[in-house]
């Protein structure tokens, strides 16, 4: 796995990245040798009392020498812009059949939701080759999701939910690390991720108790919170219909119209008051000190699935 | 260069025409109620190197943290308290102030042709607002201790912090003013208070470069009192600015910290650029190549590094556009920093060059600032950075362009304007001794740590798995050395100043107009103000190829033969 000097590429974009960098390092070491040799053998051919001749440079020289370097430069600059850029470009969004694990961070330690709702602590199981699509959430205050042998990385906000993706590529067991400082055991939220082979991972998987999944907590939350009490098919209360309405677009009192994405979902249970939907009251009460980070998380699951076959058969 | 440099030296048997500064006085009151500028710098560069040593104890006691695996000699929270202590200290106490106050304003006015800065009585307040502040900052650290982080990044510092976080940010709030005091100062000075004859583009690169760090720090400056005083009031009044369960967003914070914390980089930078190329030019005998060049790549930075703070967020949820177009903006804005290293590279080309420490200093600084530039453009491809944000690769990137770059720079001007400050010499074999001992001991110590984030080591971290110690012990190791090339030259400067030999006015046969007047300057810095008919750097004419300093070995001469021809 890791020695002193080389880090385990164990998944897709690992390999990528070596790339890059390895372009970046060669280059680097040509610069410094570049400039190296020139101080060196300036220094050593004009040091005092040495008795080369010393030639002046002429003006239209010196000036086209400048404008040579400052352009070879720009070009160098904007060719690793191209080529960094396009990389992260080509890994932007995951492919679609993309595994969703939800992962919630919270001083100090890392919790993992399965699809299957199995929960991990600090450690997160992974086929390997399937892309793992995360939804990351904080409950207190900045974390960052870090596995350095995936190069993978992605700060956990709180009040917002992060995403990010990998296909692992190396069957082993791997750092999970919190980049971003948290607080006094910042060092100590750690956990490993531990990539099988494809059969292994559902013999694993078969032998967890099997918890809620999230998508279920949310359903049940849907109706002990009351959220049901207005927006039930039944309601006599006059508040908007939930079916399908994740990535559906909305029209807002104050006249703007949103897509309806988890942000906005989250928010409109959490403050309500803020993106009243055209021709409702704001009657809708504020969830803010009532549901907890988790719970919001299944909610807004629970509101995605709605309208899809995994949300109408319960 | 000027009417001045043809001044005698006058015997030193008879009284001098002019007390020097140091004359005007020794008891604590002409030192506190001084106006003058060089006075000043000397109250600022006394009251930095005390910083720079209580941050770089910190910076100790984490190293030898660090050397096992396990969090083992301090407890967790003491050891977020010290890296915080560490990079608040040396950042706002050391490294923002350091060239600007001390050598900006003894030797910037001097440079102008200038008896003072513009506003005297500012300058003094500048001081005491550095001092309140670190005071304050000091106070905070030692009655309990900040564990944020110098980035003080929200919801952590606003909502979870147990600690000293509102008393430390007004510390630091409270010093930005004096900050942008001095950067008024200095920006006013260069535009008002210039020689007859000083044209701007006649101006040293010295001064340019103050000059573009002064416009930095009177329009970054206020961003980040703007940050601080968000936390302070969402710690004390609960504003919720930060909080996402009332509506806010922790974001919003590191936008606004970057937007100051960004630009402050190159506060720190810029004028160690500008003091290299003063030594490099000396020692070489030899004009700056490309004069013009240097100049717009100085404003370049000084513009640029105003668009760029989005490359610290990367990975914070920031829209993927958003880290494309800050992506490009990195990348441009090193072109400007290549350009310069190429021209102090080819400034060699064709000169007499003598390797005096302070020269030792500025080749150091050359090599460490191309590593520290290289390793920038990994950060700017967001892949990379991706990986190694906020790992050891990040934390050894920027030592070398803070430390490695900044702090040799400093260490240089402190041995080029030494015997102007002073009229002493310094031992010059101890001095070469610990500029080397520096450039050695810094590369030790860092560049462990490039290898040590690629490997997905994580900055504040207090104790790591073991995979990682031998780069730790390592760079630990290095440390050592380190310590001890900064302790050499407090010893030999400090005995330099009673037993050293007598300088002369221009040891060096340096070109600025510093050199013009006596050694230490008078309270005027010239008895005939002086007026300027040349180019900077004015070592050989414009068209003809450099010659060899006038007379052979300067720092080996007595004050009387140092008189110019």
């Amino acid at each position: 796995m890791n020695s002193i000097l080389s880090l385990a590429q164990a998944s897709e974009n690992a390999r990528s990245f070596d790339t890059l960098l390895l372009v970046l390092v060669l280059f680097s070491l040509a610069i410094v040798t570049l400039v190296g040799t020139l101080v060196l053998v300036f220094s050593i051919r004009y040091r005092k009392g040495s008795k080369v001749t010393r030639h002046r440079v002429p003006r239209l020289l010196s000036h086209q020498i400048e404008w040579g370097w400052t352009s070879a430069t720009v070009f160098v600059a904007l060719f690793f812009f191209w080529g960094a850029a396009s990389i992260m470009v080509r890994q932007l969004d995951p492919p679609p059949d993309a595994m969703e694990i939800h992962v919630e961070a919270k001083q100090w330690m890392w919790k993992a939701r399965h699809p299957n709702g199995t929960r991990e602590i600090n450690a997160l199981h992974v086929p390997m080759g399937q892309p793992v699509k995360l939804y990351l959430d904080s409950q207190d205050v900045i974390h960052s999701f870090f596995v350095p042998a995936f190069r993978l990385k992605q700060d956990v906000v709180p009040g917002r939910t992060a995403t990010t993706w990998f296909t692992a590529t190396e069957p082993g067991t791997y750092h999970l690390f919190c980049a971003e400082f948290c607080g006094t055991s910042h060092s100590q939220m750690t956990g490993e991720i531990v990539v099988m082979e494809p059969e292994d991972f559902s013999a694993w998987l078969a032998n967890r108790p099997e918890g809620d999944t999230l998508v279920a907590e949310g359903r049940k939350l849907f109706t002990t919170a009351g959220c049901s009490g207005c927006h039930a098919e039944g309601s006599d209360v006059h508040a908007p219909d939930l079916n399908g309405v994740a990535g559906r677009r909305v029209a807002l009192a104050d006249g703007r119209v949103v897509t309806a994405d988890d942000a906005y979902l989250r928010d409109s249970i959490l403050l309500p008051a803020r993106d009243v939907v055209a021709g409702y009251a704001p009657i809708m009460p504020d969830f803010g000190g009532i549901l907890e980070t988790g719970e919001v998380t299944a909610l807004v699951a629970y509101l995605r699935s709605l309208g899809t076959q995994e949300g109408e058969t319960p | 260069m000027t009417d001045i440099a043809a001044l005698p030296e006058p015997h030193p048997a008879t009284p001098r025409p002019t007390r020097s500064y140091l004359g005007a006085g020794s008891d604590l009151r002409s030192w506190l109620l001084t106006t003058d500028h060089k006075r000043i710098a000397i109250l600022y560069a006394l009251t930095l190197t005390l910083f720079f040593f209580i941050g770089g104890a910190a910076a100790t006691l984490i190293r030898i943290e660090l050397i096992t695996p396990a969090g083992d000699l301090v407890s967790a929270d003491s050891y977020n308290k010290l890296f915080t202590l560490h990079g608040v200290i040396m950042v706002w106490f050391f490294l923002v102030p350091a060239i600007p106050t001390t050598f900006g304003n003894f030797i910037l006015p001097m440079a102008v042709g200038a008896s003072d800065v513009a506003f005297p009585r500012l300058n003094l307040l500048s001081w005491y607002l550095t001092v309140a502040g670190g005071l304050l900052a000091l106070v905070s650290l030692l009655v309990g201790g900040v564990d944020t982080g110098w980035t003080f990044y929200t919801p952590y510092s606003t909502l979870y912090s147990n600690s000293y976080v509102t008393l430390a940010a007004a510390g630091v709030f409270v010093a930005g003013f004096g900050t942008i005091a001095t950067g008024v100062n200095m920006i006013v000075t260069v535009h008002v208070l210039r020689a007859r004859g000083m044209r701007w583009m006649r101006l040293p690169l010295f001064v340019w470069s103050i000059y573009a760090t002064s416009i930095i720090m009177v329009l970054a400056t206020p961003a980040l009192a703007v940050a601080l005083l968000m936390i302070v009031v969402d710690r004390l009044f609960g504003l919720s600015l930060f909080d996402p369960d009332q509506g806010g967003d922790p974001i919003i914070f590191q936008h606004v910290f970057w937007f100051y914390s960004h630009p402050a980089v190159y506060i720190m930078i810029l004028p160690g650029m500008g003091v290299v190329t003063e030594i490099i030019t000396c020692f070489a005998r030899r004009r700056v190549f490309g004069y013009e060049a240097m100049v717009f790549a100085i404003l370049g930075i000084a513009i640029f590094s105003f668009f760029v703070w989005g490359h610290h967020m990367f990975v914070s949820g920031q829209s993927a556009w958003a880290s494309l177009v800050f992506s490009i903006l990195s990348f441009v804005v090193a072109v400007p920093s290549a350009i310069k290293v190429f021209n102090w590279s080819a400034t060699l080309y064709g000169g007499h060059i003598t390797f005096e420490a302070s020269m030792l200093y500025a080749l150091g600084f050359l090599g460490l600032f191309t590593l520290g530039g290289l390793t920038g453009l990994f950060l700017a491809s967001i892949p990379i950075d991706v990986h190694v944000h906020d790992t050891y690769f990040v934390v050894a990137h920027f030592h070398y362009i803070m430390v490695g770059a900044m702090v040799t720079a400093f260490f240089g001007g402190l041995h080029f304007w030494w015997p102007k400050v002073t009229g002493r010499h310094y031992s010059e074999p101890w001095a070469r001794l610990a500029a080397i001992l520096m450039f050695v001991g810094f590369n030790f110590t860092f560049f462990p740590q490039f290898i040590l984030g690629y490997l997905g080591m994580p900055r504040r971290y207090h104790s790591y798995p073991p995979e990682f110690q031998i780069w730790h012990v390592l760079s630990s190791a290095g440390a050592v050395i380190l310590a001890l090339a900064y302790l050499v030259p407090l010893v030999y400067l400090t005995l330099s100043l009673r037993y050293g030999r007598r300088a002369g006015d221009n040891p060096w046969h340096a070109s600025g107009l510093e050199w013009a007047t006596t050694s230490p300057p008078p309270r005027d810095n010239f008895v005939i103000p002086p007026t300027v008919d040349t180019d900077p750097y004015a070592y050989h004419a414009a068209h003809e190829e450099p010659s060899e300093r006038d007379e052979s070995g300067g720092d080996h001469q007595s004050s009387r033969k140092d008189e110019m021809p």
